[in-house]
């Protein structure tokens, strides 16, 4: 088989293979050419624009969010710049290797760990999500020097929310939080969502929540050149941000400050209202949060601290918790009896100790009664009988229609979120109410409790202060609002926050009159007398007792029954009497009679606001007014 | 009597085992490697500077050895070089998942690369011992030196340089004259084995098939050959970016330093593998065309010593090292523009890497070295 060639005969198939290796040599060559054609001529338009995608990134350039301040000017929510340490999870091959070995650098505690797992979550998977904030100088410092050791981990500065008067304003002014995933739902839904490009919080509750829209601003972006790492090598455009506008409160941070101490470690809650422009003056729901703690989130410790105290610091008392209005009620039933024609001033019942209805003895508080009582006396010495009559009389429509344009029962509007609607009892509200038609019956006994503010009556403090707004004001009702203006922070420009007259209550300027001047008498030689004995002014006011928990049959001692099954305590107090700049509830939780807890409390409020006057032991305005400017 | 020696005559003798119009086109290519560094990877600069002196330097030492001489280097290349393997098989170093290195305590060293001069040379000088009386009998012998050392290889696992030194001995027994009725088969075999792999390919590379005889990895390769974007971030990206490079180099190129794909970083392995991708992006199709015709000129210098040389051993030898040249080149592009997979072969004389450069210009050292020869017997 063997094949036996001369060597010129070998040499020459030789030459022929060679050739052949050249031809297809030549081939291959060729076709990579024809590659490199097709390539770089043919497709050249569609890689060019490949290669200018990969090197131009449009980078967002979140605004700076509009400030909060209060009517005097006081910082009550501020940004400060802070650097972060990002990790964008899709450019890491080992997330946990790169945290190990970032932890070499800086500090990274579990709670950082645990936060960064949970932003992942949160976070769309090219997204860059903090492993640390607030790093010191020396470890950005630390962490440049390394940088290329580290791809898709950087350093960004950043603007975080700060609140320098910490828990004092934690329910008005609220707080930010990350940006979930509810809340993209949400700007999906507002179609807000290329604006919040570039930025990872929103305003989770407060003015933050509901000023959202005026605090943020509009994102700008920047035209950047970046490398494969994404990080920017080169500007090349830019269009600037807007930053958000300001808010300016009508809330006096002074006054906020005297109301919230005056609280001390109680629960319960204060609105002060402005009654000729329905703007807020304070608004206190205590105890109170440090908005601070949810900034860059919240330690899981912090949360279950907040979330399962018994207290309840996140719940705002003063907007979502509704009471029984207990006697407070009794100046709007008197103001009822007269407008509908039922009483007249003078008119007086004699007071037996006590009202008999279907059978059932309905109790005053005072053993064997007040003897004979006209309306002035019915307020100042917060007579039940009195009320039980007339609620009676008056029957529970025309109550519930007497009571309705005071705002009882709905939401006033409020400009902050999570108002609650509270309850104004009537015959159509509990056919609503209830699903059995055994329960949903209005009995005529129900009536008479509503008369003196008890049974079905719910209404948060700012519905209360409201309505006393309303009766103070002549019967004009304003909208309450917490914002005063919105400033523009580029021009400087103020836009007013309109005082918004939600309705005039066509009322008797006499029967108002009669029943103001029963309330001041209450401060004078009723049942508000010794909190506001020696009182540089005329107030007027009216104490309350909402009954947490019916004791049938048994005498009601507070030394008998455990702390939380006490009585609410109220107090509602307008001054100076005749041309009155604050109207306000106070309600402190489970304080027994209104007269010892609550009404103390109005007192040193009305003294601040009136007079300048702190009560002893809190420090002057000057002493912690360093964050002020 | 004067021992003063013409400085004419150094240089001549420096210059006398060099073959001019092969040098031309090396110095052409290595100019040009190192304007392209400049660009890809200025820090390497020097080391690559050292690199071709030292590439250099080893050519011409090979160009001096008469071609008898080192064919009658190539069993003792060779069994060095099995022994070589055969110690990375037991004692190697693992690095990337392969274990290729050798530690001798001097230096640690790559036997595979040994292999890719000692496999032509030991087939050429086999041929040669047989010349006159070469058969089957000798194309399986032929088959089974080829077969040990590049199965050495490709447990290591490094499928690119077995191939390469597969190819290098497939090529000496291509020119030491197979005939076309085995060779034709052997073609169509692979043609069509490549041919369905292409076609079956979304089967094929589910993950749960085991592809048997190649590693995870090169299966991995070949699937993202196939359809570059189902990895886009993994092994995928190299190629999707190499091939924007290319593409978005136009007819002129971007210019030098001004590549965007390669200066932000989106080129991988810029210096090295992909280095091809820099010079398209930057000179465009005119740069990579001029490459290629002066790579096919280097070929062609290459053939040409091949046909013309003295003896059976130096045609074969220079010839395989041609097609070496050839295919490394051919490889390389072919993978870095997107129509090969992705093996570690770099682009000849331009690719950054003492080990690859060295031999390469030992390779064009062999060539000079039986050119010399040629031209000595006729004058």
């Amino acid at each position: 088989m063997t094949e036996f060639r001369s060597p010129e005969q070998e040499i020459s198939r030789l030459r022929f293979r060679l050739v052949v290796a050249g031809l297809f040599m030549l081939v291959c060559l060729g076709l990579l050419a024809a590659r490199f054609f097709y390539l770089q001529v043919m497709r050249f338009d569609y890689y060019h624009t490949r290669a200018e995608d990969n090197r131009i990134a449009l980078v967002p350039v979140p605004p700076n969010r509009g400030t909060i301040v209060d009517r005097n000017g006081k910082v009550l929510a501020r940004n400060f710049a802070a650097y972060t340490l990002e990790i964008t999870p899709s450019q890491v091959d080992d997330l946990d290797d790169t945290i190990e070995r970032l932890a070499e650098i800086v500090e990274i505690s579990d709670y950082d760990r645990r936060r960064f797992k949970k932003f992942r979550e949160d976070t769309k998977y090219f997204e860059s999500v903090p492993i640390r904030t607030k790093l010191t100088d020396a470890e950005v410092a630390r962490f440049i020097a390394r940088r290329y050791m580290f791809r898709g981990v950087d350093v960004q500065a950043r603007l975080f929310r700060e609140y320098p008067q910490g828990d004092l304003f934690g329910h008005v002014v609220g707080y930010m939080g990350r940006i979930n995933s509810r809340d993209v739902e949400q700007l999906e839904a507002r179609g807000e969502t290329a604006n919040y490009r570039g930025t990872e919080h929103i305003g989770k509750r407060g003015l933050e929540e509901s000023y959202e829209a005026e605090l943020h601003g509009r994102t700008g972006s920047e035209q950047v050149e970046v490398d494969a790492g994404g990080r920017k090598v080169r500007l090349l455009s830019r269009q600037t941000a807007v930053p958000g506008n300001s808010l300016i409160l009508t809330v006096d941070a002074g006054l906020q400050a005297v109301a919230g101490q005056a609280f001390g470690n109680r629960r319960g809650a204060l609105v002060a209202i402005e009654p000729s422009t329905g703007g807020v003056l304070a608004l206190v729901s205590a105890p109170s949060f440090d908005p601070n703690l949810f900034v860059d989130g919240i330690s899981v410790a912090d949360w279950k601290g907040l979330n399962e105290s018994p207290d309840r610091p996140l719940l705002n008392r003063a907007i979502y918790s509704a009471y029984p209005p207990g006697s407070t009620f009794k100046p709007f039933m008197a103001l009822a009896g007269l407008s509908l024609g039922k009483r007249t001033p003078q008119q007086a019942i004699a007071d037996p100790g006590f009202f008999m209805f279907g059978g059932h003895r309905f109790m005053d508080d005072k053993v064997g009664g007040h003897g004979m009582v006209d309306l002035h006396t019915s307020i100042v010495q917060s007579c039940n009988t009195y009320y039980y009559q007339l609620a009676n009389d008056l029957g529970i429509d025309a109550i519930a229609a007497f009571m309705r344009p005071f705002g009882f029962g709905q939401i006033t509007g409020i400009d902050l979120p999570g108002e609650a609607e509270g309850v104004l009892p009537s015959p159509e509200w509990k056919r609503k109410r209830f699903k059995r038609p055994a329960q949903q019956k209005w009995f005529g006994g129900e009536t008479i409790s509503v008369g003196i503010g008890q049974g079905y009556n719910a209404y948060t403090p700012l519905q209360l202060a409201t309505a006393l707004s309303a009766v103070v004001n002549d019967g004009v009702m304003f909208k309450p609002h917490v914002v005063k203006y919105v400033v523009d922070p580029q021009t400087g420009a103020r836009r007013e926050v309109e005082p918004q007259p939600v309705r005039r209550i066509p009322l008797k300027p006499e029967h108002l009159a009669a029943v103001r001047a029963a309330m001041v008498d209450v401060n004078l030689r009723g049942t508000g007398a010794r909190a506001f004995a020696g009182a540089a002014y005329t107030v007027g006011g009216k104490t309350g007792t909402a009954q947490v928990y019916s004791l049938r049959g048994t005498k009601y001692k507070e030394g008998n029954v455990a702390e939380r099954l006490r009585d609410h305590s109220w107090f509602i107090a307008f001054a100076p009497a005749d041309k009155p700049k604050i109207a306000m509830a106070v309600l402190v939780e489970n304080g027994g009679f209104g007269s010892r807890s609550a009404a103390p409390i109005a007192r040193q409020v009305i003294d601040y606001y009136l007079l300048g006057k702190r009560p002893p032991g809190q420090a002057s305005e000057d002493e912690e007014a360093e964050d002020g400017e | 009597m004067e021992f003063r020696v013409h400085p004419v005559a150094i240089i001549r003798a420096i210059l006398r085992p060099i073959d001019p119009p092969l040098f031309l086109l090396l110095a052409v290519l290595l100019a040009a490697a190192l304007v392209i560094m400049q660009s890809a990877s200025p820090a390497r600069m020097e080391a690559q500077l050292v690199n071709t002196g030292v590439a250099l330097t080893l050519m011409w030492i090979t160009a001096r050895v008469p071609s008898a001489r080192l064919l009658s280097l190539a069993l003792p290349l060779y069994v060095l070089g099995v022994v070589l393997l055969i110690g990375v098989a037991l004692f190697g170093e693992i690095s990337k998942g392969a274990q290729r290195w050798l530690d001798l305590g001097v230096a640690r060293i790559q036997p595979s690369e040994l292999m890719k001069i000692a496999m032509p040379l030991m087939l050429a000088w086999y041929f040669q011992q047989r010349e006159g009386a070469i058969g089957l009998v000798e194309f399986l012998v032929a088959g089974v030196l080829l077969a040990v050392p590049v199965g050495l290889i490709v447990t290591q696992p490094d499928l690119g340089t077995s191939l390469l030194v597969a190819a290098a001995g497939l090529y000496v027994i291509f020119f030491a004259g197979l005939s076309w009725k085995l060779i034709v088969p052997l073609v169509v075999v692979a043609v069509v084995g490549l041919g369905s792999v292409v076609a079956f390919g979304d089967t094929l590379c589910q993950p749960d098939v085991d592809w048997q005889i190649l590693r995870e990895y090169q299966k991995h390769r070949v699937c993202t050959l196939l359809d570059p974007t189902s990895d886009p971030l993994g092994k995928g990206f190299h190629i999707i970016q190499s091939t924007i490079a290319i593409g978005s180099g136009g007819l002129f190129g971007k210019g030098w330093m001004l590549g965007t794909q390669t200066h932000l970083s989106f080129i991988p392995e810029r210096h090295t593998d992909f280095i091809f991708a820099v010079m398209a992006e930057e000179f465009g199709l005119i740069g990579a065309v001029a490459l290629l015709v002066v790579l096919f000129l280097l070929l062609l210098r290459g053939l040409m010593i091949a046909s013309t040389a003295p003896t059976l051993g130096t045609r074969l030898l220079s010839g395989a090292i041609t097609m070496i040249f050839f295919t490394y080149a051919f490889v390389n592009m072919g993978m870095v523009s997107g129509i090969l997979p992705v093996v570690g072969v770099p682009l000849p004389f331009i690719s950054y890497g003492g080990t690859a450069l060295v031999t390469l210009c030992i390779g064009v050292g062999i060539l000079m070295s039986v050119q010399r020869e040629r031209a000595q017997s006729q004058s």
